[in-house]
């Protein structure tokens, strides 16, 4: 079986967000970068895990990135993976990166895909969905659990509240969220054997983009925290009915 | 030309996020001088002609009862149909679960920029561009959408629902539907009556409650206010309370009127969960917690002793 993981390059968590160039640019100055988080903790170790349940399985990783999303490639590929493919090409617009993929993904024939739900710089939520269409493949959105035997896959979706179990052959794709496998930290020998695993480096195709960013905003500041004493609840009460109008 | 609205088919009623994504793309079709419709695939239990209220003119209802289960791949192929049939201009879902799952699939088919998570009606006065969520609630995005038909997921709680007085025109729409290629085997709902993502008022806890059994006078302090009850991920992970209740980086990201979090520091990976709250209260013993920071409101005290009091005098005030 062979496995596509998509790994995005995001932010960490805690890093400021601050905006340049008339504030349409994202300020990298400073900037931690991470997997984004749900590629990594959920889809990564998810396909990883199914390698070891299976050792003939493959998994290939993908990126859509310059140069400097390198280093997250090697990272994820020090948690598992076989090979990873970087597509030359940056964009912010999901359509434009869905197709660079969904093309690797008909190179590459691939039986699973394997999507974080989100990532956590343009939460778009598009990629997993996008991907789908665009090989016609089955798509299973927000999944909790996912299971497989032989090809098919019994899988845990959430649910507007709630969640179902549902079962599908593959080929297919999956968007995956908390759940799906817990987070693992890369050992020296998974780093070490990175370094050596095969990293090709493709030009995109020719795709067009659908959306632009036109320019970031700020949220405007909080004016700072009421505090009310603990001995006068009724206070709390009365700001929240009268000045927030929340209650 | 018309603006087309998707109704989550949520068999028996209709959800806040669909009547939120009416009211809006009501007033989408408004400023663009068109109309508004709908559509929802699949049978339901009540009267779809009353969704007239919420603006639309018209609501094209795909009877097929196959359509009763979501499967992204026949959903796309069928809204692709009505939307071309139609001449839809613009089309609108909510960001939820079924939103998420459906639009960019349809964005790709039918090539149209989909802009998701969106926080406000679009700004047309040159071009399209809308206002989203990004950076998980720390910042807003304007995206500017470049093709002739556009795709809006609209953030649930980020639009007023506005009522009228009209009715809508149910028409059946007759399209090809395909065999599903997944097989739902089992379905499970959660016992809470108030949607988590679609409350108004989110009551959530923390570690600081020490304790899975002393659950109840939260589940009380959220009774009187009407509001779903939340937890914190130590709190899930710890199994104390459901994981469909933790909100936060890795749980559900919310955005309700009021958000009080008890006993809960306030991690940045909490808060970028429920940052996008319009009023945050704070209740914790420490009064370093850095959620206080993110608060509007805050009392510095014990929980345990804070909860009921807090309980006794919204039930006092609510008379």
């Amino acid at each position: 079986m062979k496995i596509l993981v998509c790994i995005s390059k995001t932010p960490d968590t805690t890093a400021k967000i601050a905006f340049t160039d008339n504030n349409t640019k994202f300020d990298v100055n400073g900037v931690q970068w991470i997997i984004n988080p749900y590629d990594e903790w959920y889809a990564l170790v998810r396909a990883i895990e199914l390698k070891e349940a299976d050792a003939s399985t493959v998994i290939h990783l993908i990126t859509v990135g310059g140069p400097d999303a390198d280093p997250i490639i090697r990272k994820a590929l020090a948690l598992g993976g076989d090979e990873a493919i970087r597509v030359n090409a940056e964009s912010s617009d999901s359509y434009f990166i869905a197709m660079q993929i969904a093309a690797i993904v008909k190179q590459g024939a691939y039986d699973l895909v394997l999507a974080g739900k989100e990532t956590i710089d343009y939460n778009g939520s598009s990629i997993g969905g996008m991907i789908s269409e665009l090989s016609d493949y089955p798509y299973v959105a927000l999944a909790t659990k996912f299971e497989l035997a032989g090809t098919k896959a019994t899988i845990t979706r959430e649910i507007e509240g709630g969640e179902e179990v549902c079962e599908a052959a593959l080929p297919l794709t999956v968007s995956c969220q908390k759940g799906m496998a817990e987070a693992r930290i890369p050992n020296m020998r998974g780093i070490m054997a990175a370094r050596t695993k095969p990293l090709k480096v493709v030009e995109p195709i020719t795709a067009d983009t659908l959306t632009r960013v036109a320019g970031f905003v700020l949220p405007p500041a909080k004016a700072g925290v009421k505090l009310v004493p603990a001995d006068n609840v009724e206070e709390l009460v009365r700001l929240l009915h009268e000045e927030a109008k929340a209650i | 030309m018309s603006v087309l609205i998707f109704i989550d088919n949520a068999g028996d009623h209709i959800r806040k996020a669909s009547q939120e994504v009416l009211s809006y793309g009501a007033k989408v079709a408004e400023q663009l001088g068109t109309t508004a419709e709908g559509i929802i695939l699949g049978t339901v239990t009540y009267d779809l002609t009353t969704l007239g209220k919420y603006g639309v003119k018209k609501i094209h209802q795909v009877k097929d009862e196959s359509l009763n289960q979501l499967d992204t791949q026949v959903y796309t192929k069928v809204i692709a149909q009505v939307a071309e049939a139609t001449g839809a201009q613009v089309l609108i879902f909510s960001n939820n679960v079924d939103g998420k799952a459906i639009a960019p699939r349809l964005s790709a088919r039918l090539k149209a920029g989909l802009v998701s998570g969106a926080v406000a009606l679009p700004d047309t006065t040159e071009g399209f561009v809308v206002r989203k969520n990004v950076f998980s609630g720390k910042a807003f995005a304007d995206i500017a959408v470049n093709t002739a038909i556009k795709i809006v997921s609209l953030s649930p709680n980020a639009y007023k629902i506005v009522t009228g007085d009209g009715t809508a025109e149910v028409v059946n729409f007759n399209a090809t539907v395909e065999t599903s290629k997944i097989k739902v085997t089992s379905v499970t709902k959660a016992s809470g009556e108030i949607l988590l993502t679609e409350a108004e008022i989110v009551v959530s806890a923390g570690r600081g409650l020490k304790g899975p059994e002393n659950w109840g006078m939260v589940e009380e302090l959220a009774k009187v206010l009407h509001a779903a009850t939340a937890c914190s991920r130590p709190v899930a992970d710890a199994h104390w309370r459901p994981h469909n209740e933790h909100v936060g980086q890795t749980g559900y990201a919310i955005a309700p009127n009021l958000y009080i979090a008890i006993g809960i520091s306030g991690a940045i990976q909490h808060l970028a969960g429920v940052n996008r709250s319009k009023v945050i209260v704070v209740i914790n013993k420490d009064p370093e917690a850095p959620f206080f920071k993110a608060a509007d409101y805050g009392i510095v005290g014990d929980a345990f002793e804070i909860i009921p009091k807090f309980t006794a005098a919204i039930t006092k005030m609510k008379g």
